[in-house]
């Protein structure tokens, strides 16, 4: 079997007393598109910081293609050679306020290599012609809509050509349609560059539309792993719940009945989820 | 209910010393992660030469934009100074050193240090909220995702800046001041301007002037490392970033009161 491209394993995380991240594992294939779902509070984003070096873990380790880089025994410095080889689309896309578009594109170009001024400016404009804003390199982050600041976001990000993307709730603020246009850039970008991607979610939509496959993170643990197909027909009623957008809890019964019952979670713990792994 | 009494008391003492803990403890965890911060500029100082330009921006918007601000509270502290010891010297020192006594006092204290505390409530608050909210926003995380060391292109070129400009800040201070303090004696009391002219010249000495000067860049440290550490201290949303502003700013002023103590008592 294929080395994953990043893998994490047994990934733990407390807050002082706060157990955010428990023993979480999860396989990323090369140019694949894995969602991580869930509801807010329950440790998406915080799985995002450890890959991309922002947080320590407390437990457990993150490899890319099978090396080690994140592990309780890491520091800060020790992540500047990964970072390279990913890129990061914030939530709100975190431009920076003081420079225009073109100068938030061409500041990491100009201080990790060697172009020149012009090729900046090639680099600047065929990334912005990707994203569909050609032309806009002088406004300020403050004159673009939602949507635009996260195309903006995504192409700086792309712009280091990184060979694994990180999405933290890119439709979230967007509406239905700007939403569509982000879905269509990420599989575009996997089609051009083959680039694999990892995005945090909670817009089922958007996660039927681009994901290979799906994972959905409860209080702290991965509870379900699969194929689209494979969670709409799951029956583990946390995913149910999530998935359907349900304030309560129902159990679905052998007649397909469903009524309200306490749901004993220790029935739920499942093997980990390993990319290319068959269900059943 | 008599029997309680000493109990609440060693309640009260005791709910007293663990508030009295809690206050030393985020007291020298505060002062551990200025140190650290302090210590990771200067290691980065010499990087400044690859970003020159922006150095020069932080110039501009630090020393250049604040000229106004100086000049105003320069006026007043020299008028201020020259009232002040006219009313002191009142029939106990003659008014030929009256503007002795003012250029002592300008030189060696008030315009370093109201200029330093003045503009640290501009300085100070701005780059705390300037990286506070970076912070919020996570243009601080994002930088670290591009592998850009925000203390490198934030708060090394903001502390150079700083370090720089204050001595120019403060002499233009200086010159203000002793151009209002030569028109408030020449208007207001009754020393005439040759005599006033003399006696500023009295008992000059250029190291009272450059250890004035100097200290100020120390001064200017301050102010950008305490706004630059309550900005990354700071937490998310504005009250967050408006209480940051507010403990920069309270902060540089005692600690620029601290320091000019110190280096009085080693130098002098």
């Amino acid at each position: 079997m294929a080395t994953p491209k990043l893998s994490i394993e047994h990934l733990r995380k407390h807050f002082g007393d706060h157990l955010i991240l428990d023993d979480v594992t999860l396989d990323v294939g090369e140019g694949e598109i894995v969602c991580v779902i869930g509801q807010s509070g329950h440790g998406k984003s915080v799985i995002l910081k450890h890959i991309m070096g922002l947080m320590i873990p407390d437990g457990g380790r993150i490899l890319y293609e099978g090396a080690e880089y994140s592990s309780p025994t890491k520091k800060p410095s020790d992540f500047d050679r990964i970072r390279r080889k990913l890129g990061m689309l914030f939530q709100g896309a975190a431009l920076f306020d003081s420079k225009t578009v073109g100068e938030n594109i061409a500041f990491p170009l100009r201080e990790h290599t060697n172009m020149t001024e012009d090729q900046i400016r090639d680099v600047i404009a065929e990334g912005l012609e990707m994203v569909g804003l050609k032309g806009i390199e002088d406004k300020m982050p403050s004159e673009l809509s939602g949507g635009m600041r996260s195309r903006v976001g995504l192409a700086r990000a792309i712009a280091m050509k990184p060979e694994v993307m990180l999405y933290d709730e890119p439709t979230s603020a967007l509406d239905p349609i700007m939403s569509d246009k982000i879905n269509d850039l990420i599989l575009d970008l996997r089609k051009k560059l083959n680039m694999t991607s990892i995005v945090v979610t909670h817009d089922m939509s958007s996660a039927y539309k681009i994901a290979d496959h799906i994972a959905m993170i409860f209080q702290g643990k991965i509870i379900f792993a699969g194929t689209p197909a494979e969670i709409r027909a799951t029956r583990d009623p946390y995913v149910q719940q999530f998935i359907r957008g349900q304030r309560k809890l129902y159990y679905a019964v052998e007649d397909e009945k469903a009524y309200e019952a306490p749901v004993d979670l220790s029935r739920l713990r499942r093997p980990a989820y390993r990319a290319g792994q068959q269900k059943g | 209910m008599l029997m309680r009494i000493p109990i609440v008391i060693l309640q009260k003492t005791g709910s007293l010393g663990l508030a009295a803990r809690d206050t030393a403890r985020v007291f020298f965890a505060h002062v551990l992660y200025m140190a650290e911060l302090a210590l990771k500029t200067a290691l980065r100082a010499h990087l400044i030469v690859k970003n020159i330009g922006i150095s020069i921006e932080q110039m501009y918007i630090i020393g250049l934009e604040s000229l106004s601000l100086v000049a105003v509270t320069s006026v007043f502290i020299g008028g201020e100074a020259v009232i002040q010891a006219l009313y002191q010297f009142s029939g106990i020192v003659p008014l030929r050193y009256l503007g002795m006594a003012v250029c002592k006092a300008l030189i060696t204290e008030l315009c370093p240090v109201i200029t330093a505390i003045v503009v640290s409530s501009r300085i100070s608050t701005a780059i705390a909220a300037e990286i506070g909210s970076m912070k919020s926003s996570e243009q601080l995380d994002a930088m670290e995702c591009l592998s850009l060391d925000p203390i490198r292109y934030l708060i090394v070129p903001k502390t150079i800046a700083c370090i720089l400009m204050m001595p120019i800040l403060v002499i233009f201070s200086e010159l203000v001041a002793f151009t209002a303090s030569i028109i408030t004696a020449v208007l207001f009391t009754d020393v005439t301007l040759s005599v006033y002219l003399t006696s500023l010249r009295m008992y000059f000495f250029a190291k009272d002037l450059l250890i004035g000067v100097a200290k100020t860049m120390v001064f200017g440290g301050v102010i950008a490392l305490t706004g630059a550490h309550f900005g990354m201290q700071s937490k998310k949303g504005a009250e967050g970033v408006g209480e940051a502003t507010t403990k920069a700013v309270m902060t540089a002023a005692v600690l620029i009161l601290v320091f000019d103590f110190v280096i009085a008592f080693l130098v002098l």
